[in-house]
C-alpha cells in the first residue's frame, strides 16, 4: 500500500511530523514502512507555460518549433518533438536551469540550427513510471487543463509536492489496504482523532429500483450487494488533484467515473465497479456461479473461460464481470456512458481468491477481497462514490439503493484480564493504560475490575482471540519498552544426542585429514538421481518442479559431490578434496513420507600429499582414500568390525572399488570413479565413497576401556609370503590372526612385490607379527609355537609359501 | 742439555699452534712425546751429568712434556669445536622457505554458523532438535495454524510432491513435531537447525533450497520479556557485545503476537550505510508468542503454557557476519569459498 502524506492529513492532523519521522513511528509499532518516495525529488523549475505558436522545424520532420509564453508575456522558443504538441496547450516547461530526474540539467540549445530555450515534459520526463501516465499522454507531452495558472510551478499543479510512504503489508493488516484504515493506525500510534469523510448524497425523484433489480443465487460468495444509479454523467478526466492521488497510490487514471470508483477503493478500501447502464443489456442483475466454459472478455480484452469455481454478474442472462476481480468489456464505461450502474459489494475471499488464481489475475479489487474488505463499509463507500460522481462527473443520483443483503456483521466481543497481558508481554500494565492503548484503536473497551470486555470494529477482521489484543496492547505500549529476561523454571542441561555428537566427531575427523565440507542440494535431475545410490528404488518427483536440472529428490550424494569437483577443474582448481553430510530420500508407499536416511560422502581428485620445492607430487590414490576411511572407523571403535570387499558398481572402476561391510551389513562403497565418468566430467583420477551415516554412527562399539601398558617386552617376527595373485591381503591377515591365539598382538603388511622376478601369477607380500604376553616376558619357544601354527594355517588355508 | 729441552719445547708448542687439525695435532703429540721422540733422545745423555744435576734435569724434561701436552690439549678443544662449528656451518638450511603442508579442511560456511548457535543455546539449557525434509503438510502447516486455504500459504509459495506431502518450507514442522511428543507436558527447549526449501529462482539474494535455524521454549511461564532477553543474548553473541536489538511488531500465522528483530548495524554502528539501507538496523530474525492455536493442535494447554519461537536462517547470518554478497555462493562449493571458512577469529 503507498500512502500519499498530503491526502493521509485529511483524516490524521500530522502537523509536526515529518513524513520520515511518521514512517519511523508506524514501522516500530506495527507495520513495516519500506520506503519513503518523495514524488517531486530531483526536479527544480518546471513551470507551466503556453504554447502560442508552433511551427515545423524547417530542417526537421518530427521537430517543432514552439514560441512559449511562460507567465510573463515574453515568448521562448523551445523546440519540441512530442507528436501532440499544439498551439493553445497549457505545457510543463523545464526552463533554462531547470532540473530534472537524474540530475538531468536543461540548458540552452541548438536543435538542427534552431535556438531551444528549455524543453517541454511529458509525464514520464518528471519522474511519473510510464504505467501511472493516463492513455491520453503516454506517448507525448502532457498538457494541462485549460484553467491553469501560467507561470506556476508545475509540479505543484500536479500535486507531486508530496511524498509517499510504502507500507509492506504484513496479510492479517488488511484493513491498512485503505487510506481510512492507515488513518485509524496513524491517529492510534499518535493517539489522535480521525475525522472520517461525511457522504452526502442530493438524489433526483426517480428511484433506482425502476432502473435494476438484482438478485443473488450464490450467496455465501456474496452475502452483501448494493446497486446505485447515476444519471446524466458525463464523462471528462477527473480533477488533477485526484488522479495525483491515484498516481500516488499505483493507480493510473482513465476518466472520471472510473477514477472515481478506484479512489473509493483507496480510501475505504471497499472495491467498486461502474457499469455503463445502457450496455447492460438488460435491467437486471444476477450473481451466480459461472458454468461450466461459459466465457468472459474482461477490461484487459482477455476472453476467460469460466467454471462453476468462478463467481460472475451476469445480466440475468451472460456474465458481465468477474466478480470482484474485473469488469467486462461489453459494459464497459466508456466516452459515451451517461448512465452509470455502480456496484458495491462484499464477496468472500475463498471465491474471489479462486478466480484471481485461476485466471492469473491480481487486481486492486481482487487483493482487497481475498484478504477481507469491512462490511459494514460497503455502503458508505457506494454514498461516497455518488457522491463524487455528482460533484466530479455532474452525475444525478437515483434515489435509493438496490440492495441484496444476507451478510450478519457481528463485530468481535473479547474479554480478557490484564493479568493475561501482563502475563504474556511479562508487563505490569495497569488495567486503565491497556484501556487507553484500546481506546486509541478505537475499540469499545468495558472494564469490570481487572477485567475488559472488549468490541472490536469489523474493520479489524483480524482481532478475534485474546491473543489479538495482547499484541495489539503490547506494540502500541511498545516492545522498546519491555524488559529482558531470560526463561525461570527448571533449569536444563542442554546438549547434543550422541548421534549429533559422532557427527561432530566425524566432520572434525574429515577436515583434520584434508577434506572441505560441501553443502549440495537435496533436488536434482531425473537422470541423475539414481547414480551411485546405495538402494535402487525410483527417485520421488516434484509435482511442479521450477526445472528438470531440480526435480527429483536425490539418492545419493556422491554425483553432487563429482558436479562440485568439475565445477571447480573447470576452474584450474587441479586438487579437490570434499565431503558431505545429507539426507537422501527413498520411495517408500503411495503418500507416505519418503524414508530420508543420512549419509556421508567424500571425493577427492588431482594431487595430493604435495610438497613441491622438495619435489614431492604425488595424485590421489584408492589408498589415500582408504587410508582417510579406515582412520574414520578407527576414531568411531569401528574397525575391526569393517571389511573391504572386491566390488562392481555401474560409475565406479570395476577393478579399484570396494564394498564396505560393517560386519554382516553393506554400508556403502569406495573406489575410482569409472574412467569414463572421469573423461566426461574432464576429471583426473578420481576416488569417492559414500557410506550410510546412520548406519555407521548407530553401530554398536565396546566402551573405552583402559588397557595396561605393556611392562614387558614384545617380540616381532617378520614373513615374507609367496601366494596367488587373487589371494587379498584381508584374507592372509584374517588367516593370520585365527591362527596366532592370544599372543599375537599386531600384523600389518609391510611389504608388497608384484614384479617380474615372481612366478606368472604369484605375489610376494609380507607381514610383520608382534607377539606379546602382558603377564611375562615370552620365551623363544612360545613365541615358535604360535608362529609355526601362523604359517602352518597359511600354507593350508591359502597355499602361502614362505619366500626363501 | 737444558737449552736443548728449552727449544725442543718452543718448537713443540709452535707446531701445535700451526696445526691445522685434530690428525697433525696427534703427529705432534707422536713426534714429541711418543718414546722414540726428541725428549726421551735428549734425556739419554743424562748418564753424562752428576748426581745433583740428574734431578733437576729430570724435573725439567717433565715440565717440558707437561707444557707441550698442555698446549696440544688446549689446541685439541679447540680443534674439536672448530671442527663441530664447521659441521653446524654446512648444516644450515634457509629458514625462511616454507614448510611441508599440513592438508586440512575445514565446515562449511554455514555448518559454522549453525554450529555456532546451536552451541550458544545449548548453553543455556536447549537440545538440538531435528526433523525429515521431506514433510507432511499437516506438520508444515496445519499444525502452525495455517489451514488449507489459509491466505499466509502464498506467503511461502512450497515444493508439493502430493497434495500431503511437501519439502517443508521452513523446520517450524520439527517444533510441531517436538511439541506433540512431550504430550502437553513442559518445559520443551529446542533449536532446530535444518534445510528448507521454497519455490524461489536461485539469483544472488534468492534460494530455492536454504539454511534456517528455529528455536522454542514452552513452559508455565514464558513472557516476550523472555523473548526479547534471549534473543538479545543471542544477538550480541553473534554479533558483538555492543549491539543493540529492536524488535518490531510483524505478523506469522504460528505466532502471536508476532514480532521481527533488527539489530544495530555492524557496519556502521547504526549511522547509516548501504548495508543497512541508512537505517542503521538490521532485519535478522522473525519470532513471537507461540499461538495458542498451535500449542492447543499439539496437545498443550494454553491456558497453563505460553512460549516463544523464533526463526533465522544461516545464510542471511553467514552474509552479515562474513559479508558474502551471493547467497549461491553457499551451494556452489567453489574451492576459493570453502578454504576461507578455516580461520577462527
Ligand atoms: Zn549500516
Amino acid at each position: 500500500m503507498y500512502v500519499s502524506y498530503k491526502w493521509l492529513q485529511e483524516y490524521v492532523d500530522l502537523s509536526g511530523i515529518t513524513p520520515e519521522e511518521l514512517a519511523e513511528k508506524i514501522t516500530k509499532s506495527g507495520i513495516e514502512v519500506e520506503g519513503v518516495e518523495t514524488l517531486d525529488e530531483g526536479i527544480k523549475g518546471v513551470v507551466v507555460g503556453y504554447v502560442a505558436e508552433k511551427e515545423k522545424h524547417p530542417s526537421a520532420d518530427k521537430l517543432n518549433i514552439c514560441q512559449v509564453d511562460l507567465g510573463d508575456g515574453e515568448l521562448v522558443q523551445i523546440i519540441c518533438g512530442a507528436p501532440n504538441v499544439d498551439k493553445g496547450q497549457k505545457v510543463a516547461v523545464a526552463t533554462v536551469g531547470a532540473v530534472l530526474p537524474g540530475n538531468f540539467k536543461i540548458k540552452k540549445a541548438k536543435l538542427r540550427g534552431e535556438a531551444s530555450n528549455g524543453m517541454i515534459c511529458s509525464l514520464q520526463e518528471l519522474g511519473f513510471e510510464s504505467k501511472l501516465v493516463a492513455k491520453d499522454y503516454s506517448e507525448g507531452i502532457y498538457v494541462f487543463p485549460a484553467d491553469t495558472e501560467l507561470g506556476t510551478n508545475a509540479l505543484e499543479q500536479l500535486h507531486r509536492d508530496d511524498q509517499v510512504l510504502e507500507l509492506g503489508l504484513t496479510p492479517n493488516r488488511a484493513d491498512c489496504q485503505s487510506m481510512l484504515g492507515v488513518a485509524y493506525e496513524v491517529a492510534a500510534i499518535l493517539g489522535k482523532d480521525v475525522k472520517l469523510p461525511q457522504p452526502r448524497v442530493e438524489t433526483v425523484s426517480e428511484r433506482a429500483a425502476d432502473y435494476i433489480t438484482v438478485n443473488v443465487e450464490a450467496a455465501d460468495d456474496n452475502p452483501l450487494y448494493v446497486a446505485k444509479v447515476i444519471k446524466n454523467v458525463k464523462i471528462a478526466p477527473s480533477p488533477l488533484w485526484l488522479q495525483a492521488r491515484l498516481t500516488a497510490a499505483g493507480i493510473r487514471p482513465h476518466n472520471n467515473v472510473v477514477d472515481i470508483t478506484n479512489y473509493i477503493l483507496l480510501e475505504y478500501g471497499q472495491p467498486l465497479h461502474a457499469f455503463d447502464y445502457d450496455r447492460l443489456g438488460s435491467k437486471e442483475i444476477l450473481v451466480r456461479r459461472a458454468n461450466q466454459g461459459e466465457k468472459i472478455t474482461t477490461l484487459d480484452d482477455a476472453e476467460r473461460e469460466l467454471t462453476t469455481d468462478h463467481l460472475v454478474i451476469t445480466n440475468g442472462e451472460v456474465p458481465v464481470a468477474l466478480a470482484g476481480v474485473m469488469g467486462g468489456a461489453n459494459s464497459e464505461v466508456g466516452n459515451e456512458t451517461t448512465t452509470v450502474l455502480l456496484e458495491s459489494a462484499y464477496f468472500t475471499g475463498g471465491a474471489i481468491r479462486k478466480s484471481s488464481k485461476d485466471h492469473g489475475l491480481r487486481s486492486e479489487a481482487s487483493a482487497r477481497y481475498e484478504k477481507g474488505v469491512d462490511p459494514q463499509r460497503v455502503r458508505p463507500a457506494a454514498e461516497r462514490a455518488a457522491q463524487l460522481l455528482t460533484q466530479y462527473a455532474g452525475g444525478e443520483v437515483l434515489e435509493g439503493s438496490v440492495e441484496v443483503d444476507t451478510l450478519k456483521v457481528e463485530p468481535a466481543v473479547i474479554t480478557i484480564t490484564i493479568d493475561k497481558i501482563n502475563r504474556v508481554l511479562g508487563t505490569s500494565l495497569l488495567v486503565s493504560e491497556a484501556k487507553d492503548i484500546l481506546e486509541r484503536l478505537q475499540f469499545t473497551t468495558v472494564v469490570e475490575e481487572n477485567e475488559m470486555t472488549v468490541t472490536v470494529p469489523t474493520r479489524r477482521g483480524d482481532i478475534t482471540i485474546e491473543e489479538d489484543l495482547v499484541e495489539e496492547v503490547g506494540r502500541l505500549y511498545g516492545y522498546d519498552n519491555l524488559a529482558s529476561t531470560l526463561p525461570g523454571g527448571t533449569a536444563s542441561a542442554g546438549s547434543l544426542t550422541p548421534y549429533q555428537k559422532k557427527r561432530r566427531i566425524v566432520r572434525q575427523y574429515l577436515e583434520g585429514a584434508g577434506l572441505y565440507q560441501a553443502i549440495t542440494y537435496s533436488l536434482t535431475s531425473e537422470d541423475k538421481a539414481q547414480n551411485y545410490s546405495l538402494e535402487a528404488r525410483d527417485p520421488i518427483k516434484l509435482a511442479m518442479p521450477m526445472s528438470e536440472e531440480r526435480s527429483v529428490l536425490r539418492l545419493s550424494l556422491t554425483p553432487h559431490l563429482l558436479e562440485v569437483l568439475k565445477y571447480n577443474s573447470a576452474r584450474q582448481i587441479d586438487a579437490t578434496a570434499i565431503y558431505e553430510t545429507g539426507s537422501i530420500f527413498l520411495r517408500t508407499a503411495e503418500n507416505e513420507l519418503p524414508e530420508e536416511k543420512e549419509h556421508l560422502a567424500a571425493a577427492i581428485t588431482g594431487l595430493w600429499e604435495l610438497h613441491q620445492w622438495q619435489g614431492e607430487k604425488k595424485p590421489v590414490d584408492f589408498f589415500v582414500l582408504k587410508g582417510i576411511l579406515e582412520g574414520l572407523f578407527s576414531k568411531l571403535g569401528l574397525l575391526e568390525q569393517i571389511t573391504f570387499t572386491k566390488f562392481e558398481k555401474d560409475g565406479l572402476h570395476p577393478g579399484r572399488s570396494a564394498e564396505v561391510f560393517l560386519n554382516e551389513t553393506s554400508i556403502g562403497f569406495i573406489g575410482q570413479v569409472h574412467p569414463n565418468v572421469e573423461k566426461e566430467l574432464d576429471l583426473k583420477e578420481t576416488y569417492v565413497f559414500e557410506l550410510s551415516l546412520e548406519k555407521l554412527l548407530h553401530a554398536e562399539i565396546k566402551p573405552l576401556r583402559y588397557e595396561a601398558i605393556p611392562r614387558y617386552p614384545s617380540i616381532t617376527r617378520d614373513i615374507a609370503l609367496v601366494v596367488d595373485q587373487t589371494t587379498t591381503a584381508q584374507a592372509l591377515s584374517t588367516v593370520i590372526r585365527e591362527a596366532g591365539g592370544k599372543l599375537l598382538k599386531d600384523v600389518h603388511v609391510f611389504d608388497l612385490y608384484e614384479g617380474d622376478r615372481m612366478e606368472e601369477g604369484k605375489k610376494s607380500i609380507a607381514y610383520s607379527l608382534k607377539y606379546f604376553d602382558p603377564e611375562r616376558t615370552l620365551t623363544d619357544e612360545d613365541v615358535v609355537k604360535a608362529h609355526d601354527k601362523v604359517l602352518k594355517a597359511l600354507e593350508e588355508k591359502t597355499g602361502a609359501v614362505l619366500r626363501g | 742439555m737444558q737449552e736443548r729441552l728449552k727449544e725442543l719445547q718452543a718448537e713443540a708448542l709452535e707446531k701445535v699452534s700451526a696445526a691445522i687439525d685434530l690428525k697433525e695435532l696427534n703427529d705432534i703429540r707422536v713426534a714429541y712425546l711418543g718414546k722414540k721422540g726428541p725428549i726421551t733422545e735428549v734425556l739419554k745423555g743424562m748418564g753424562k751429568l752428576s748426581a745433583e744435576e740428574r734431578p733437576k734435569m729430570g724435573a725439567l724434561a717433565n715440565e717440558v712434556r707437561d707444557q707441550i701436552t698442555q698446549g696440544i690439549t688446549a689446541k685439541q678443544v679447540q680443534l674439536e669445536e672448530a671442527q663441530i662449528q664447521a659441521k653446524l656451518a654446512a648444516e644450515t638450511i634457509d629458514v625462511t622457505l616454507p614448510g611441508r603442508p599440513v592438508h586440512t579442511g575445514n565446515h562449511h560456511s554455514l555448518t559454522r554458523v549453525v554450529e555456532e548457535i546451536e552451541d550458544l543455546f545449548i548453553g543455556m539449557g536447549y537440545t538440538v532438535a531435528e526433523g525429515p525434509e521431506v514433510e507432511k503438510d499437516y506438520y508444515n502447516f496445519e499444525a502452525l495454524n495455517l489451514p488449507k486455504g489459509h491466505p499466509a500459504r502464498d506467503m511461502q509459495d512450497s515444493f508439493y510432491i502430493t497434495e500431503d506431502i511437501l519439502l517443508r518450507t521452513h523446520t517450524s514442522p520439527v517444533q510441531a513435531r517436538t511439541m506433540e511428543k512431550h504430550e502437553g507436558k513442559g518445559p520443551v527447549k529446542i533449536i532446530c537447525p535444518g534445510k528448507v526449501f521454497r519455490r524461489d529462482n536461485d539469483d544472488a539474494t534468492h534460494s530455492h533450497q536454504f539454511m534456517q535455524i528455529e528455536g522454542l521454549v514452552i513452559d508455565e511461564n514464558i513472557r516476550m520479556t523472555d523473548l526479547k532477553g534471549t534473543l538479545e543474548v543471542f544477538a550480541k553473541k553473534m554479533f558483538g557485545e555492543e549491539r543493540e536489538i529492536r524488535l518490531r511488531p510483524s505478523f506469522f500465522p504460528f505466532t502471536e503476537p508476532s514480532v521481527e528483530m533488527d539489530i544495530s548495524c555492524m557496519i556502521c554502528s547504526g549511522k547509516g550505510c548501504n548495508v543497512c539501507k541508512t537505517t542503521g538496523w538490521i532485519e535478522i530474525l522473525g519470532a513471537g508468542m507461540v499461538h495458542p492455536n498451535v500449542l492447543e493442535m499439539a496437545g498443550f494447554d494454553s491456558k497453563k503454557y505460553t512460549g516463544f519461537a523464533f526463526g533465522m536462517g544461516a545464510e542471511r547470518i553467514a552474509m552479515l557476519k562474513y559479508g558474502v554478497d551471493d547467497i549461491r555462493h553457499f551451494y556452489t562449493n567453489d574451492s576459493r569459498f570453502l578454504k576461507q571458512f578455516s580461520i577462527h577469529e
